[in-house]
């Protein structure tokens, strides 16, 4: 993925270091690579591998710490229990939705407003701030002001607006939560699309642009056939980043909608978290965090195959 | 004769300049529309700061007012409410997490890219697998285990989940920037009999220092804004901003014009800096794919 834009970019560049490095070093040598390499490796391995390991040592027990007797080795049951439980699965169904959602929206959204923005205008710089500022603005401040200020029943600004033509007022994080979400995780990613796909349109050769414009292709047409193909690289990193980003969604959901009404909008990470911290029940949301981090792998495999090809084809 | 060649070369530069005007109409509309869209978007930031400038009273009135007598008094009492020991817990986790973060993150990126090791591909998946694995996934044990060292409500806790937090996405970044040092360069340092350190110190690192800059922008970012290990990790001692923002929220009821007092000085650091670097957050959000 990324390291294909990296190595897209320093491919000559590498190719002519690994001819000139690789040949075959001595054991010396290649400690001596190595050595400024292992304290990073060495501290990233304790602190996010190990804990898994111990979380999947947890997942094996039956813990909760409202049950004083509990904590026995249960084997697989707690991932039985998972496959039964139906508020697990409408929370992967929920973190789909949500993810997929917010990334999809939030990439037209971008598209559209980095496309305005790739042409010379007056305030074009201050329009460009005003449009990355949602992303700099604290996520937990940023979904309080979407959960109170603007979603509010009562004195909410858009109910006020919808009022303006007529629309009754909408009781939004309790009748539609995962549009309320959705609003706010949009409204906070959209600039984040919208700087890559505007790197990619700068990156883009003129004289093609100028060809087709030549050979009287319309706007859209130059659009569909010229911009957007060169575009792609820059979309399917923002889908991939965002996504990895965005699945962890916790903030908004913590405290939009608290996963509710009842756990209607709940996702896996928000849901985990209930398990663990609310209701105690350490070996359950264990077994869960092993459960998505598989699920996660899985995916995360078959999207990066999928990139890569196409990257490939593309060579 | 004038009147036979009048016609023939005015009639084409009057047809440019309608066509000219049409298109520099419709460039004004494209204008106003881009105008409209961003003001639209940017509407609720700017909500937020009136309803800041606001009495609770006026905050939280239907119809929404839109003309007040703008007041401090909001942010006098949120840092009355001592909002100063949180921010410093912030600047602590944020500024020390991304001060090792670069310790850790400019030798590793130099093993990857300069003089890289063997396996540098399989390196820098391993580093962003890490920032796959959801974080749920080890907040139990993180939990467990920061209790029993008696390491739970401390501020190095907080620190060091944030450095593992960042050096990933660091270790891209500082990679991408080292790989456009030209190895020329390098080359003729050798050349010269500069040892490692002299050549990082003089040659590399000056070449490096706005990604630098950029990498740190990006680490204090995210680090200042996380939540979720600072909900569950800390209490009264070590938390952060964002869990004051939220004790704000659930305290005592609902403070409209308190609340969002609170939110724009908890978000004005990040948005200042991110205002002034602009490129470098794209670099920084991509991991240092786009340049």
């Amino acid at each position: 993925m990324a390291s294909t834009l990296v190595d897209r970019h320093n491919l000559k560049q590498h190719k002519l270091k690994n001819a000139r490095t690789e040949g075959g070093h001595s054991k010396a040598e290649g400690w001596r690579r190595r050595g400024p390499l292992l304290p990073a490796l060495v501290f990233t391995i304790i602190v996010t591998q190990l804990p898994f390991l111990v979380t999947i040592w947890y997942s094996l027990r039956n813990w909760n710490l409202l049950r004083p007797d509990g904590n026995q080795f249960t084997g697989l049951q707690n991932y039985a229990d998972i496959f039964m439980d139906s508020t697990f699965r409408s929370s992967a169904v929920n973190s789909i939705v949500i993810t997929l959602g917010c990334v999809l929206a939030a990439m037209v959204l971008g598209i559209i407003f980095a496309l305005l923005l790739d042409r010379s205008f007056r305030g074009q710089g201050v329009v460009r701030t005003m449009l990355i500022t949602p992303f700099l603005i604290m996520p937990v401040a940023g979904a309080t002001l979407w959960s109170v200020s603007m979603l509010n029943p009562s004195f909410g600004l858009v109910n006020w607006v919808i009022s303006l033509v007529g629309i009754p007022p909408v009781d939004w994080t309790s009748s539609y939560p995962v549009i309320s979400i959705l609003m706010a995780l949009v409204w906070q990613w959209t600039p984040f699309t919208m700087l890559l796909v505007l790197a990619g349109l700068q990156s883009q050769p003129k004289d093609v642009l100028e060809a087709a414009q030549i050979d009287g292709a319309s706007w859209g047409k130059t659009f569909l056939w010229v911009t957007l193909p060169q575009l792609r690289r820059y979309i399917e990193l923002g889908v991939l980043l965002g996504t990895i980003y965005v699945v962890n969604t916790f903030d908004q959901i913590y405290l939009m909608t608290a996963g509710g009404p009842g756990t209607a909008s709940a996702n896996l990470p928000f849901y985990i978290y209930q398990r663990a911290f609310l209701g105690f029940d350490i070996g359950q949301a264990a077994a869960m965090g092993v459960v998505v981090v598989i699920a996660t792998i899985i995916i995360a495999t078959f999207a990066l195959r999928l990139i890569f090809r196409s990257f490939d084809a593309k060579d | 004769m004038t009147t036979t060649m009048s016609p023939r070369s005015t009639a084409p530069s009057a047809e440019r300049k309608s066509r000219e005007a049409r298109r520099r109409l419709s460039g004004s509309a494209i204008t106003t529309g881009t105008w409209v869209l961003a003001f639209i978007f940017f509407a609720p930031v700017i909500w937020l700061v009136m309803t800041a400038f606001k009495q609770e009273s006026v905050a939280a009135s239907n119809p929404p007012v839109f003309f007040f007598v703008p007041t401090f008094d909001q942010f006098a009492t949120v840092l009355d409410n001592g909002a100063g020991s949180y921010f410093l817990n912030s600047l602590i986790a944020t500024g020390v997490s991304t001060i090792f973060v670069i310790l850790l993150a400019v030798p590793a990126s130099y093993a990857l890219s300069i003089r890289p090791v063997k396996k540098t591909q399989d390196v820098l998946f391993f580093f962003i697998s890490t920032k796959m694995l959801p974080v749920v996934a080890v907040i139990m044990p993180i939990y467990v285990i920061a209790g029993q060292i008696k390491a739970l409500d401390n501020i190095w806790t907080l620190v060091v989940l944030y450095t593992a937090m960042n050096l990933p996405i660091a270790v891209w970044m500082m990679r991408s920037f080292f790989q456009e040092v030209p190895t020329e360069v390098l080359e003729a340092a050798a050349m010269d009999g500069a040892g490692l350190i002299k050549t990082l110190r003089t040659i590399l690192m000056p070449m490096v220092t706005p990604g630098l800059a950029a990498t740190a922008l990006i680490c204090v970012i995210f680090a200042w804004n996380e939540f979720f290990f600072a909900l569950n990790l800390t209490a009264a001692n070590a938390s952060t901003v964002p869990v004051f923002l939220v004790s704000q929220m659930t305290s005592e009821g609902l403070f409209l014009a308190k609340l969002s007092a609170a939110s724009v000085l908890a978000s004005l650091p990040v948005v200042i800096a991110g205002w002034v670097a602009q490129k470098q957050l794209v670099r920084g959000l991509s991991m240092g794919a786009v340049k």
